[in-house]
């Protein structure tokens, strides 16, 4: 007997799920919930439209954040490939900087923006920028040369060459590196809101800890912002996998 | 002031294509390393010229000179008097690799140079050379869904859309198996002698060159030098098994040093 | 028109310290141009660096970061690597448990803080887990993703010279999908690094994270917070560093001649 593909993975769930419910009944006086009092405690959430005000305020600072650092960090990141001092001037610096966790820049954060959005925004804005300057600049010296001579064959002038030939033919790659920064913007910012502000995903974790260890409300927002962070990602997929963007695999 | 008669003289021997002294010299690890030599070259209009030569000579070094995609060393290249100093719309490089645009259709890919002319002539010329180098059917394909020797045509086809005074190729058939090649020679021919460009094609086959060219220049191992130049007088359409053809060919392999017994 | 002379190498030195020096000067220029008496100056970071750098406690930091990072990239790798080959060994059964996997993956290794201070309370295994959280998910994708992508060839070439299920794993696939593996896993410990500092920050109160905020919190110290973390980023870049020397030994290096 045939199932539809997805009956397997739903099963799977369920048959998680079940073991949870199981785990926690027998261990009575247990902090962490079960998967039954996670949902009602996601259905309180729901009424209250409390969610929908903290989903809104995560997506509001990550759009902006990944917003500007996109338009700061690709265009920059192409002009540094393109040029091979650029890159060596730059990349040693980047290098540097990139492995500092986001969250190490909390203090300075705070200190230039305050506690507050800018704060948790400029945080995102951190953590997308150098992945997608690095991103950008590896996109640019990994077109084939041969698409380069050819396009430099026709008398573009500089604006159109790089319309025409320099932008379509990073696009595959720029376009992935976006989506797996757009991943590690959604870690920081529910990490940022943790720490920096009073609205959002991530303060509603803390929130729900520290008011009253409410943990089957931790759950219930971890749930959330994983089920958020799927979406997101499914989104970039899917502009991907439009036909002028997939040539590049 | 000058004489009438010298300039009308001078203008009917003019070369389309005039190669002076040209010298190509890499740096090496730090030493000169001479890839192309003193190079003198006359192609007149119209002309069909196989550069033919044992692989890593230099060819296509000397190929991206005459197109203006590498800078000469020494000497110069003109076209039609005026000497080249960069890529230029007026003559097109093909390339070995495929170097269609995967992101544009073959529509997009022919059209590529033509952006500046009105939409409906951009469309004619468009269709034309769809049509020209037999794609009719696929002009919305992408690139990825065509054949090797569909991606090669098509490539030709965005070359002669912008209406080159010269075509260079590089080996353009050299990755295609041998059966497509011998078809994508014909097309080439056929092509050819629609529009009457003229063409500089660099090759390593012998056969290739004896089919295609009206003169073949034989270049020496690295740096290339010109070694020796055949004229192939054989009219098109050939016949690949006449004596004529047997005894050009021969005499071909003989100036590469290759014995055509084995 | 491409010019065949190349720029000299030399410049790849000089280029890297003309913009270090630049960026230096107008870090110092700003400091003093706005008259902050918070933000410390160039000079007074290099200060910070010396001065930690005589107190024990920089070098326990630096040692407790380390060490929570090796155990929990370690764990991440011992269960990671084995589940991720699996998944990739059996299609139908990574259909089943993807997506599980895809709804835990978006969910930041630092909202697991409520969650492992329960299982763990306060203190060091709190935030190994962070950390095996941070690095699991990339190692078992990246498995996943190597093993997928062998070519059929190389199962049929192994088959055809008699091997088992287990030898065609360990002594056809393996190998095949290493290259990939290892920049999952080079990945999955930049990933950790970055972890550790933020775990460091809420969780404990040794480590380069705590350093940081620890800084700022006693006193305002931002000398101190910026040259820990630029000490952070040094070390992450010398953990990356170290691991792209070990992509480049030979055994492991067919991988990477055409990738990136």
């Amino acid at each position: 007997m045939r199932f539809p593909i997805w009956v397997r993975p739903v099963l799977f769930i369920l048959a998680l799920l079940a073991l949870w419910q199981i785990a926690i009944d027998l261990h009575p006086g247990q902090l962490l919930p079960g998967p039954i009092a996670v949902f009602a405690a996601t259905g309180e959430l729901l009424q209250h439209g409390l969610l929908l005000k903290h989903v809104v305020a995560s997506l509001f600072r990550v759009t902006w954040g990944f917003v500007l650092a996109s338009i700061t960090a690709i265009p920059l990141g192409l002009i540094l490939g393109w040029y091979r001092r650029g890159e060596w001037a730059f990349n040693p610096l980047v290098q540097v900087f990139r492995p500092i966790s986001p969250l190490a820049w909390i203090p300075i954060a705070i200190l230039w923006f305050g506690i507050g959005d800018l704060s948790s925004i400029f945080l995102i804005f951190v953590g997308s920028f150098f992945p997608l300057l690095l991103t950008a600049m590896s996109a640019v010296q990994n077109i084939p040369a041969v698409y380069i001579n050819a396009g430099s064959n026709f008398g573009l002038s500089s604006s159109d060459f790089v319309a025409r030939v320099i932008y379509p033919a990073v696009a595959p790659r720029l376009l992935v590196g976006m989506r797996i920064t757009l991943g590690i913007a959604w870690l920081v910012v529910v990490a940022a809101e943790m720490i920096a502000v009073n609205s959002g995903l991530g303060f509603l974790i803390v929130d729900a800890r520290n008011a009253g260890n409410r943990y089957d409300l931790v759950v219930a927002g971890m749930l959330i912002i994983g089920i958020i962070g799927l979406l997101l990602d499914l989104g970039m997929r899917s502009i991907g996998r439009i036909k002028y963007f997939q040539w590049g695999d | 002031m000058s004489l009438p008669h010298t300039v009308i003289a001078a203008s009917a021997a003019k070369p389309k294509l005039q190669v002076t002294g040209l010298s190509v010299v890499y740096q090496s690890n730090g030493k000169p390393l001479a890839a192309v030599e003193d190079i003198n070259l006359e192609i007149s209009d119209g002309e069909f010229v196989c550069l033919v030569g044992p692989s890593g000579c230099g060819k296509s070094t000397l190929m991206n000179a005459m197109g203006g995609f590498l800078s000469p060393s020494r000497g110069s290249v003109a076209i039609d008097g005026e000497t080249v100093s960069g890529p230029d719309r007026r003559r097109i490089l093909v390339f070995q690799e495929y170097a269609v645009f995967p992101w544009l259709t073959v529509e997009g890919n022919i059209g590529f140079g033509l952006s500046k002319l009105p939409r409906e002539e951009r469309e004619q010329r468009i269709a034309h050379y769809v049509e020209l180098v037999r794609l009719q059917g696929f002009e919305h394909a992408y690139p990825s869904d065509l054949s090797g020797g569909m991606k090669q045509r098509l490539q030709v086809a965005r070359a002669l859309a912008v209406n080159p005074d010269v075509l260079f190729l590089d080996e353009p058939f050299g990755a295609l198996d041998s059966i497509t090649r011998v078809l994508m020679r014909a097309e080439l021919l056929r092509i050819w002698q629609a529009e009457r460009r003229t063409i500089v094609f660099v090759t390593h086959e012998t056969d290739e060159a004896v089919q295609l060219a009206d003169r073949v220049v034989v270049l020496s191992s690295r740096p290339a030098r010109i070694q020796d130049i055949l004229t192939i007088d054989i009219p098109h359409p050939r016949n690949i098994s006449s004596p004529r053809y047997l005894a050009l060919r021969d005499e071909l392999l003989k100036m590469i040093g290759l014995a055509y017994e084995i | 028109m491409k010019k065949i002379r190349q720029p000299r190498r030399w410049e790849i030195w000089l280029w890297p310290l003309v913009t270090a020096a630049l960026l230096l000067a107008v870090w110092q220029y700003s400091v003093l141009w706005t008259r902050t008496n918070v933000f410390p100056s160039p000079l007074g970071v290099w200060h910070g660096i010396l001065g930690l750098s005589h107190e024990h406690v920089l070098w326990a930091d630096i040692g407790a970061s380390l060490r929570r990072v090796a155990v929990g990239f370690g764990a991440a790798v011992l269960v990671g690597i084995p589940l991720g080959l699996c998944l990739g060994w059996f299609p139908a059964l990574h259909q089943v448990v993807n997506p599980v996997l895809e709804i835990l993956r978006p969910i930041s290794p630092i909202a697991w803080i409520p969650v492992a201070i329960v299982f763990f309370g306060v203190g060091d295994p709190a935030a190994i887990f962070l950390v095996f959280l941070g690095a699991f998910f990339p190692i078992v994708v990246a498995c996943v993703g190597g093993v997928s992508s062998v070519p059929p060839l190389f199962r049929r070439a192994g088959r055809n010279f008699g091997l088992s299920n287990a030898q065609l794993l360990r002594r056809v696939v393996f190998p095949a999908a290493l290259p990939q593996i290892l920049i999952g896993l080079r990945i999955a410990l930049g990933i950790g690094w970055l972890v550790v500092v933020a775990g460091e920050m809420i969780a404990v109160d040794s480590g380069l994270g705590y350093l940081v905020i620890d800084s700022r919190n006693s006193g305002k110290r931002y000398d101190l917070v910026v040259a820990a973390m630029l000490i952070i980023g040094i070390i992450g870049l010398i953990l990356d560093a170290g691991f792209r020397t070990i992509e480049r030994i030979r055994s492991v290096r067919w991988g990477f001649r055409h990738a990136v």
